[in-house]
């Protein structure tokens, strides 16, 4: 299996704050890699780096072998990359189509066409096909912001793979989940991940709901990579538990 | 219910238009000026309510667009160019210069924005009376014709006031499209998040200057027809006043709401009319009106309508998820 994505040595600080002070990794093909550490070990700033919303200090981001350090989040979505954030991001006022229909649009031909071409830019059947598979059928008009909490993080992620992107980067999204709808995200997850082979790169905190999902678990502590590895084996791994497990 | 609301809405739109296009013909020339004036003014807060209301960019200074279009047609056309060309000119001129002003907009954001955008205005009003050589300075330029449309003249109020209307039908429909494109849709994302539109793969700069482009650009269309409205133009009607009437305007009548600166052009325009029967304290009644119906709805008058539309949307949905929910324990 290839990397997709090959992180070395990223830094960056704020004053003299290192967030994250050199951190290295690759995700293959086809994995979901897990992401764990205490709160404000440097995991969204690390996202944040890597997805263009921050521009790192130092180090390198690699896509498929080329470098794309310093791009933009719109042009790194254009290539296959996008992400959901920890706090919920939908757009409240428009419905779950129009929420799913933009996040495919930027994809579909170019700024002209955009204007000139059909107001759905020709998504509503792919729209309709993610809402399908995210269960939201019943939703679909409904502006967003009236559904619950839990609906909302799975049009969220929805949103995520409107533009057929290759490598997903969620942050937290089984927080503030409840377990029934929790179970139906994984389940979509792991869907996605073997039907479109997609990458998948997960901040959370759910510790069950990680290891069952991922197939390799990085820790990360005071801005560094603190362990590395299966599931099974980082849960073992002392340094995990003194700074992050608990005893 | 659904089945009806939409051939409804299309003959209510219908009707509209027929009044606008049959009952002004019984009209005296005040009353065919004022009307024009509520055609030219809708094109402006139009244009404004796209970058405020859609992409959600504070301008101060869609007054000065109008500005620019209007000198761009008062100089064109007192030089024998014909005034379809004029608008051309102050669509290009007005798109260019709302172009540059929309880079700050990526920097800057709300009132610091507005404060670039007011010294843009400051600095629009400046060029207009005191580069004399071009614009006439504060003595302004008279005699500014109206156009010959398909070999028939304007001169006169109905004809011209028809012009008017014909470029506000033809404007609308162009927004209409453009707000129902992904255009619209990014427009929105823009004044909703920008962090997740940028990760959906919006291109949040190059939106973000379109949206005062186009704005801007719909302010100088309006220019283009204010000037051989009132055939004779100084500096004074472009100052910041007339940008804060159209931002008035916009709110009012409901930022980002399609229909939102045709209301808030009528009253803006009308309702001194209307109240000129209370001579001196019009103003001050305006000013009250305002403030009550901004306390009320924040929104706008289009808020108040799209709020009560809102609850019973919710009533309708929570009575069906009753109705289902007692059949399922009727099955059960």
């Amino acid at each position: 299996m290839s990397a997709v994505l090959e992180v070395t040595d990223i830094k960056k600080s704020f004053g003299g704050i290192h967030a994250v002070n050199g951190v290295s990794f690759d995700v293959r093909e086809g994995e979901i890699l897990g992401l764990i550490g205490p709160n404000g070990c440097g995991k969204s700033t690390l996202f944040n780096c890597i997805l263009g919303q921050l521009t790192p200090t130092g180090g390198e981001v690699k896509l498929d072998g080329q470098v794309v350090t310093g791009l933009r989040p719109s042009e790194l979505n254009k290539l296959g990359v996008s992400r959901t954030f920890q706090l919920l991001q939908v757009f409240p006022k428009l419905s779950v189509r129009e929420n799913l229909i933009l996040a495919g649009q930027e994809h579909q031909g170019n700024m002209a066409s955009r204007l000139v071409g059909r107001s759905d830019a020709g998504l509503t059947e792919a729209a309709n096909q993610m809402i399908g598979f995210f269960k939201l059928d019943h939703l679909a008009d409904e502006p967003a912001g009236g559904l619950s909490y839990g609906q909302q993080k799975l049009l969220d992620a929805a949103m995520a793979f409107m533009g057929g992107s290759r490598l997903v980067l969620l942050d937290e999204p089984a927080g503030g989940v409840n377990p029934s709808m929790l179970a139906d995200l994984k389940e979509r997850l792991v869907a996605i991940n073997r039907e479109k082979n997609a990458t998948f790169v997960v901040i959370e905190h759910n510790m069950e709901f990680v290891m069952s999902l991922c197939s390799r678990v990085m820790v990360m502590a005071e801005g560094k990579v603190l362990a590395m590895g299966r599931p099974g084996e980082v849960r073992k791994n002392p340094a995990v538990i003194e700074a992050y497990l608990g005893h | 219910m659904s089945d009806f609301a939409k051939p409804l809405k299309i003959a209510l739109g219908l009707a509209i238009v027929a009044a606008l296009i049959v009952v002004p013909m019984n009209f005296n020339r005040y009353g065919l000026f004022i009307l024009s004036q509520w055609a030219v003014m809708s094109i402006a807060a139009m244009g404004l309510n796209l970058t405020l209301g859609y992409a959600g960019q504070v301008s101060l200074a869609q007054g000065a667009f109008v500005g620019i279009g209007a000198y761009a047609a008062a100089i064109m056309t007192t030089h024998g160019w014909p005034l379809p060309a004029a608008i051309l000119v102050a669509i290009v001129l007005s798109f260019a210069i709302g172009w540059v002003l929309g880079y700050p907009a990526l920097r800057v954001q709300h009132h610091y924005l507005a404060f670039v955008t007011l010294a843009f205005s400051t600095l629009a009003f400046l060029v207009f009376r005191n580069e004399s050589w071009l614009t006439g300075g504060i003595y302004g330029i008279s005699n500014i014709p109206r156009p010959h449309i398909f070999g028939i003249a304007t001169n006169k109020p109905l004809p011209f006031y028809y012009v008017c209307l014909g470029s506000l039908a033809i404007v609308s429909l162009a927004v209409w499209w453009l707000i129902r494109s992904p255009w619209g849709r990014a427009f929105m994302a823009l004044r909703e998040n920008p962090l997740r539109a940028q990760s959906l793969g919006v291109d949040t700069r190059r939106y973000t200057l379109m949206a005062f482009a186009i704005g801007s650009g719909l302010g100088g269309v309006a220019g283009a027809l204010y000037a051989p409205l009132t055939q004779y133009i100084d500096p004074v009607p472009f100052n910041l006043s007339l940008s804060l009437d159209l931002l008035l305007m916009v709110i009012v009548g409901g930022a980002g709401f399609y229909f939102g600166p045709f209301l808030g052009a009528m009253i803006a325009v009308l309702l001194p009319e209307w109240l000129r029967f209370t001579e001196g304290y019009y103003l001050m009644l305006y000013a009250i009106a305002v403030m009550l119906l901004l306390i009320w709805s924040p929104t706008g008058i289009l808020g108040i309508l799209d709020r009560y539309l809102a609850e019973r949307r919710t009533k309708a949905a929570s009575a069906l998820r009753a109705v289902a929910k007692s059949r399922l324990e009727t099955v059960q």
